[in-house]
């Protein structure tokens, strides 16, 4: 009987051996590569190589860097904004999106919105960088006609993590706005209906039925985006920012590019990703428990 | 089900029709302000492609808006001139070629003996984990990038297909499709002496196409616009595929490998254009497959995310 069964289980096993592979060899092996955090590694011996073990001494390194404790506010402060802004601005569209009546509108406002979303953050480097640029941009080309001086988005860095910030809402808020328009179709109708009777008005509906309908929704969006909360988007960063906004704009990805990559210091640029993993994975992992014990939500 | 059906499903509350006569001020301020929205969203790219095909003269004298000014493909000419731009497009065609098909391939697999239940498949829990966690926990750029050039694929299109070979996120929407599936369909064909990959290709892959066509576009999508990886797997950069060639152009301005003649033709059309048109040239194809990929897109979202 119980061989049968394993007879019977096989080609399930068969079919997920390749895939298991894939993710031996490129997610667990880099795993295991973490070690290189603790060594003074030289590439030149290879990854499990015999590399000279020397504790935490990357990690004293990293902290004792003059420039660290600048980038790792840097990091939470744009990636806060970007979170809490990056829930609440979706969730405003998809309500003031909702209460249009006209379709063609509707369509047409929709259709727009997610089209950045799309883009890469080359591309759309690309379209900020002339955009925004203080000699012949448009937007500086405007604030002038209004008497005003001109602003030097990308590279003051005063400006800086407000533009990373409004740029990525710009982005992605399309997306989100999708999400929570599909949980607000599954919203029976019917307490509408009755809440119209009862004399609610179109505020007292948002709040009390719409808001509520979509909250398994944006329990899942918060679960997910609060586990990012060391990410504060390198492919954006790294595509707008240049060496005079390094003080603003530097966070911790780009940090372990440069010193990891371009100085080649592979053992404390490991070390800093391996603080980062281990802080999204407790964040994350909390924000699951919350999430299941508050409102009974589950991803599986 | 169609994306369109899902679009327009959403039940308007009745009280937002217009009630009587009076003139419903809140519906024309939120329309004005969607709208306006809206035109944020858009005009920046439109007026990147007006850029592109307007003069060198007008582009830098600030006139271009959103229309061309003394209209000119210059700009286009000079970047079909380049082999470089040619080359790294072929990169990119040959990367998606290579990788969307072994995406699905791969997450198809995977996906269906993950979608039965503890009883059919034992081991499902300990798989499942093994490849949700990849999703919560990794080893960082620095052990990433030593394992693909201990491995021995810099430099080769491999590096940009295989370590994305297999996608966490997709296995859980089709795992999520693949669950809908009601239970008859497979216990018919079982009855039929099915084994499971006949039931898998006959029956499961059949149904779901919708699903996959969503997971291949997001597949495509992902492919197109990586760059990074690009520019760091790739040693050399007439390998680089074409978001990572239009980075070392547009953003970092590294005109560095151009000979005098590119140079001296450059002269007569501006940086600006230039950029412009290789821009809007990164982002065509998505533009051009957008109108489908908005309607799965739609789907995609409400089978992966709002369930049960």
């Amino acid at each position: 009987m119980r061989k049968r069964r394993m007879w019977r289980e096989l080609p399930l096993h068969l079919m997920i051996l390749p895939g298991m592979l894939f993710v031996l060899t490129f997610s667990y092996i880099p795993m295991a590569g973490i070690t290189i955090a603790f060594q003074k590694f030289i590439p030149a011996k290879g990854l499990f190589g015999d590399q000279k073990w020397i504790g935490l001494d990357n990690f004293r390194y990293v902290l004792d860097l003059p420039n660290f404790i600048q980038v790792m506010w840097n990091t939470l402060y744009i990636s806060s904004f970007k979170l809490v802004l990056g829930l609440a601005v979706p969730i405003i569209f998809a309500i003031l999106l909702n209460e249009l009546k006209n379709e063609a509108i509707k369509r047409s406002v929709q259709t727009s919105i997610y089209l950045p979303y799309f883009l890469s953050w080359v591309v759309l480097g690309g379209i900020l960088i002339d955009l925004l640029s203080p000699s012949g941009g448009l937007v500086n080309s405007i604030i002038k006609s209004f008497g005003l001086d001109p602003i030097f988005f990308l590279g003051d860095n005063k400006w800086f993590p407000t533009t990373l910030i409004a740029s990525d809402i710009w982005k992605n808020f399309g997306y989100g706005t999708i999400v929570y328009m599909a949980a607000i179709t599954g919203i029976d109708p019917g307490l509408y209906e009755a809440a119209t009777i009862d004399g609610a008005n179109r505020w007292r509906k948002a709040w009390h039925i719409t808001l509520p309908g979509m909250r398994m929704v944006i329990v899942l969006l918060a679960v997910l985006s609060l586990g990012q909360l060391l990410n504060a988007g390198f492919d954006q960063v790294f595509n707008l920012y240049s060496p005079q906004v390094y003080q603003s704009g530097d966070i911790l990805d780009t940090f372990v590019y440069r010193i990891g990559l371009l100085e080649a210091q592979y053992g404390v640029a490991t070390a800093v990703g391996f603080f980062k993993s281990i802080v999204s994975l407790v964040l994350i992992s909390s924000a699951y428990y919350i999430a299941y014990r508050v409102a009974k939500y589950r991803i599986f | 089900m169609t994306g369109r059906s899902l679009q327009s499903a959403d039940h308007a509350p009745p009280s937002f029709r217009r009630t009587g006569k009076r003139f419903d001020w809140f519906a024309v301020a939120n329309s004005a302000f969607l709208l306006a929205v809206a035109l944020i969203c858009l005009l920046p790219l439109i007026h990147i492609i007006a850029l592109s095909f307007s003069s060198s003269s007008a582009a830098s004298a600030g006139y271009v808006k959103f229309w061309p000014v003394d209209f000119t493909l210059a700009s286009y000419e000079f970047t079909a001139s380049r082999s470089a731009f040619w080359v790294s497009m072929l990169t990119s065609i040959e990367r998606i070629a290579i990788g969307t098909p072994l995406n699905l391939l791969l997450t198809i697999l995977v996906a269906y003996p993950l979608s039965k239940t503890t009883e059919q498949f034992r081991f499902r829990l300990v798989y499942a984990w093994v490849f949700f966690l990849t999703m919560l926990f990794n080893g960082g750029l620095i052990p990433w990038y030593i394992t693909i050039k201990q491995l021995g694929l810099l430099d080769s299109i491999w590096a940009l297909v295989l370590p994305g070979a297999v996608p966490a996120f997709s296995i859980v929407l089709l795992l999520n499709f693949f669950r809908a599936v009601p239970k008859e369909l497979e216990e018919s064909a079982v009855i039929d002496g099915a084994g499971s990959w006949t039931t898998l290709w006959r029956i499961y892959v059949p149904i779901s196409k919708p699903a996959i066509a969503t997971l291949a576009l997001f597949s495509m999508v992902d492919h197109w616009n990586s760059w990074f990886d690009g520019l760091i797997l790739m040693g050399d950069p007439s390998h680089y595929p074409l978001q990572s060639y239009i980075q070392t152009i547009v953003v970092q301005m590294n005109l560095g490998s151009m000979s005098m003649e590119e140079l001296k033709n450059l002269a007569r059309i501006s940086d600006r254009t230039l950029k412009a048109s290789q821009i809007f040239l990164g982002s065509l194809p998505i533009i051009a497959v957008y109108p489908f990929l908005q309607r799965f897109f739609v789907k995609g979202i409400v089978l992966g995310s709002v369930k049960g």
